[in-house]
């Protein structure tokens, strides 16, 4: 375990291998929750949360249940089962603790549940972190990085999508391009613009 | 073969009955006790979550009722059958559900007030006043480019073609969605009856403010000298109106030099003193527009073409001697006697 390494493993998250703009993933909430940033910043919020989460709870569940019965291939299904009943959890947990963030993060924690990014995220740690040789707590460590700094990739997409949308309302677009449409193509470009990232070496 | 199979099928069955397990505890544990009033609150009220009534949605005012924060006839939108509704749900009384309309602060229209630039872009206040600023010379004036129509979700906003803004008030239902948008903030939520408005929001001093439009307050503050309720106080070089303490009586709207003070009644009665005028004379101290005339101990005589039909001498004559006749008699502004429309 090395910083360089860990540095290549933040950066790569949020920008190089962007999560909504690179991986396609979790492009439900991405344009559904973008129409203003308040909102785009509270489900950035939650989704970082929750990705730091289960990328924790997926480590264990992997490394100390699915390794030891040899039932790797099981992974989707139980990680499945692992990020939906953390969300639930989670939810009900800030309910009762803190009811004002649940006002403010947990509308957004139901959408999560499915999310396919989230989902994403985990089975990219299993085939980046898990399956090759690297010691325990490098594995570890970097498994709970890479799940934070893709939430802050999703958030920071999310964001700058909001962004934009706010602006386009203020723009004369043709009738039948308004809405969704336009979004979808601000999407594209978007991308388009990460894909400058891919050239980047780190460590 | 077979053991691959039940040891999966045991490990995933396994793994599904220990969360269920931690998730029927967790709700036992972290069960949050709902008022099942909030529910039925929620449904009564409108559900536009316009948010006119200042809480966040109309969830956060279904709430904040059952919790006797906010009263049950706190939702504009929803007027006095769901004020009386929402009181029968939580046993409590309705009160009086004054509706509030729409008034917008500022007639400068083309014609009136002078234009700093030519704006050519989208049609949209927010974004005129991005580009250059206020298109008019006086910064505070209404920009006429029509975002509160466009926010509108009653279609109770007109745009004339002299660009100013007039305000559907049959169609208004005080949701303050315009109040919200006007990017110069030139627009107010008042109760209903009040009738008697000052169009201006200028801040500029007199002299400057009379420059780019002629139709501007000019901060001469005849207004508040002459106000029977003292409802006018200046801001700044505005005159503002105090609508708690206004009765309509128009007398602002009779003296403005600039008629920066629309009296939006349509028509007023007059005075007439009849026989019982013993000469007190109080009618005379009262009229702010001098329209009665006489000597002390005679008759006094109203100026027909000056009296402005405020009431002010009805209420001061001791002898009971002056009466308010024509258009809507005597009534003053009170209520819904004077719903012209």
């Amino acid at each position: 375990m090395d910083l360089g390494q860990l540095l290549a493993i933040v950066i790569g998250a949020i920008f190089v291998s962007n999560f909504v703009l690179m991986r396609f993933l979790g492009l439900c909430p991405f344009v559904g929750v973008s129409k203003d940033s308040d909102s785009a910043l509270g489900m950035g919020m939650a989704v970082i949360f929750v990705m730091t989460m289960a990328s924790l709870v997926t480590w264990f569940v992997y490394n100390y249940v699915l390794v030891p019965l040899e039932i790797t291939y099981l992974r989707t299904i139980a990680f499945i089962l692992v990020i939906a009943t953390l969300v639930q959890f989670v939810e009900m947990v800030i309910e009762k603790t803190s009811p004002a963030l649940h006002k403010s993060l947990g509308i957004y924690l139901p959408l999560i549940t499915t999310n396919c990014a989230v989902l994403g995220v985990a089975v990219v740690n299993v085939d980046s972190f898990m399956v090759t040789d690297l010691p325990r707590n490098a594995s570890f460590i970097y498994t709970v990085v890479h799940g934070l700094s893709a939430g802050i990739g999703f958030t920071l997409a999310l964001i700058l999508m909001a962004a934009i949308r706010e602006r386009l309302d203020l723009v004369d677009i043709p009738k039948s391009m308004r809405g969704i449409a336009i979004t979808f193509i601000v999407a594209g470009l978007m991308a388009i613009a990460f894909q400058g990232f891919s050239g980047l070496k780190i460590g | 073969m077979q053991s691959v199979v039940a040891k999966s099928m045991i490990a995933l069955t396994g793994m599904a009955a220990i969360f269920g397990a931690v998730l029927a505890v967790a709700s036992r544990i972290f069960v949050v006790h709902r008022d099942p009033r909030v529910e039925q609150v929620l449904e009564l009220l409108p559900g536009a979550n316009c948010g006119a009534c200042g809480f966040p949605g109309c969830q956060g005012l279904a709430e904040a009722m059952v919790q006797g924060e906010a009263a049950p006839n706190a939702c504009p939108p929803g007027g006095a059958e769901t004020a009386s509704a929402i009181a029968d749900a939580l046993g409590g009384d309705a009160g009086d559900v004054v509706p509030k309309v729409a008034v917008v602060h500022c007639k400068g229209g083309l014609s009136n007030s002078v234009q700093r630039l030519e704006y050519e872009g989208i049609e949209d206040c927010r974004a005129a006043l991005l580009v250059g600023g206020n298109p008019k010379a006086c910064i505070f004036g209404c920009l006429g480019f029509g975002t509160c129509k466009t926010v509108c979700p009653f279609d109770a906003v007109e745009l004339d073609e002299e660009g100013i803004v007039h305000i559907d008030r049959v169609k208004c239902t005080g949701c303050g969605n315009c109040v919200i948008a006007c990017p110069v903030n030139i627009m107010e939520l008042v109760s209903e009856d009040m009738r008697v408005h000052i169009k201006c929001s200028s801040h500029d001093k007199g002299a400057a403010a009379k420059k780019v439009c002629t139709v501007a307050c000019i901060a001469c503050r005849l207004c508040v000298k002459k106000c029977p309720t003292d409802a006018i106080h200046m801001d700044d070089n505005l005159a503002v109106i105090d609508y708690s303490k206004c009765t309509n009586c128009g007398v602002c709207a009779a003296v403005c030099p600039t008629d920066a003070i629309v009296d939006e009644i349509p028509a007023r009665p007059k005075a007439v003193i009849g026989g019982k005028c013993e000469g007190a004379g109080k009618c005379k101290e009262v009229c702010p527009v001098k329209a009665i005339e006489g000597e002390p101990g005679e008759r006094h005589e109203i100026i027909r073409e000056k009296c402005i039909g405020c009431g002010l001498c009805m209420e001061a004559c001791p002898t009971k001697a002056v009466n308010m006749v024509g258009a809507l008699g005597h009534q003053r502004a009170k209520g819904g006697a004077l719903e012209s429309e």
